[in-house]
């Protein structure tokens, strides 16, 4: 069995490329909600990673309705992955060693630089 | 292979239901192992969307990166900062995430009427399919090779400046100018953990 799912034809299939655009719509605002009000920082972390997905899903919907043949969408999803992976290990890093330095993660404590 | 469109509207149902109610379980949710475990389950369920998607390279990257690598660091950074800590009140705390609600349905709306407004060219070209892997490979080799290269060197300076960065132990002299380093300034002192505690209870 082959791993990949092929559907002929699906340009004018079942599923229109608006549901895809909605549904990464709405994981795009959970995580944009999440992202503002989280106190916990890993929450921060875990809402940029709901977004950053929303974003593939988006893009990988384009490329696969719009760019079928091209799939630069799928390139670009890589690429986004890449830097998301460096993203959460730098981010997670900067972390612990905020936790070291402020003994906490409560996002409304770490005002070192509010005036 | 081809999948009947009825199985592909059931997949593409159950999917998207795991996603959304995952996803707001990630940021609702109060305990925040849930919430991790929870992000496992919305990795794994876009992995899903991606097959859906005719896009089999992707979707098992995205497992391999995001549930192997990125989920499995945010649980270990949980363990490492997991302290119980009573958060201090803030006021108007309500009015804020109302307000912040409505911005975020504001934007829901926006990108509504984006979706259902614009003239997409549909139709578009008949999807390659199984071939996506090869397609994929042969671009980043020819015209994405560039961004291809630079995403090595960025993987690397990550991984550089995580290991620098969550580093623990600290010089005891200046490494330029060879002066003894002021610890407090460095790592603040911390109270003692719970089994250093008990060790300092056992000793007098």
């Amino acid at each position: 069995m082959t791993f990949a799912l092929s559907i002929p034809g699906l340009a004018n299939g079942s599923i229109p490329l608006q549901a895809y655009l909605v549904l990464a719509a709405v994981l795009f605002c959970t995580g944009v909600w999440g992202l503002i009000n989280s106190r916990n920082a890993v929450r921060v972390l875990m809402s940029i990673e709901l977004m950053l997905n929303a974003v593939n899903l988006n893009l990988m919907a384009f490329s696969n309705y719009l760019d079928g043949q091209l799939i630069r969408g799928q390139v670009f999803a890589i690429f986004v992955i890449t830097v998301a992976a460096a993203e959460a290990a730098v981010g997670l890093a900067i972390l612990l060693s905020l936790y070291r330095n402020r003994e906490t993660v409560d996002m409304e404590r770490f005002n070192l630089l509010r005036w | 292979m081809t999948i009947a469109s009825t199985t592909e509207l059931i997949c593409f149902l159950v999917l998207s239901t795991t996603l959304v109610l995952g996803s707001l379980g990630v940021v609702l949710l109060p305990n925040i192992v849930y919430s991790a475990f929870l992000l496992g389950g919305v990795f794994l369920s876009v992995a899903g969307l991606y097959l859906l998607l005719n896009a089999s390279f992707v979707a098992a990257a995205q497992v391999l990166v995001y549930v192997g690598a990125v989920n499995v660091l945010i649980l270990f950074a949980i363990m490492l900062v997991n302290k119980k800590e009573t958060l201090a009140a803030i006021p108007g705390l309500a009015l804020r995430r109302l307000l912040s609600a409505a911005v975020c349905l504001g934007l829901f709306g926006l990108l509504l009427r984006v979706a259902f407004t614009t003239n997409w060219a549909l139709p578009g070209p008949l999807p390659v399919g199984e071939e996506a892997t090869v397609r994929i490979g042969e671009h980043l080799f020819s015209d994405y090779l560039l961004p291809f290269e630079l995403a090595s060197v960025l993987l690397l300076m990550a991984m550089i400046g995580a290991i620098v960065l969550a580093r623990r132990d600290v010089f005891s002299s200046d490494v330029i100018t060879g002066e003894p380093v002021d610890q407090g300034l460095i790592e603040k002192a911390r109270t003692p953990l719970l089994l250093e505690q008990r060790a300092l209870e056992k000793t007098p």
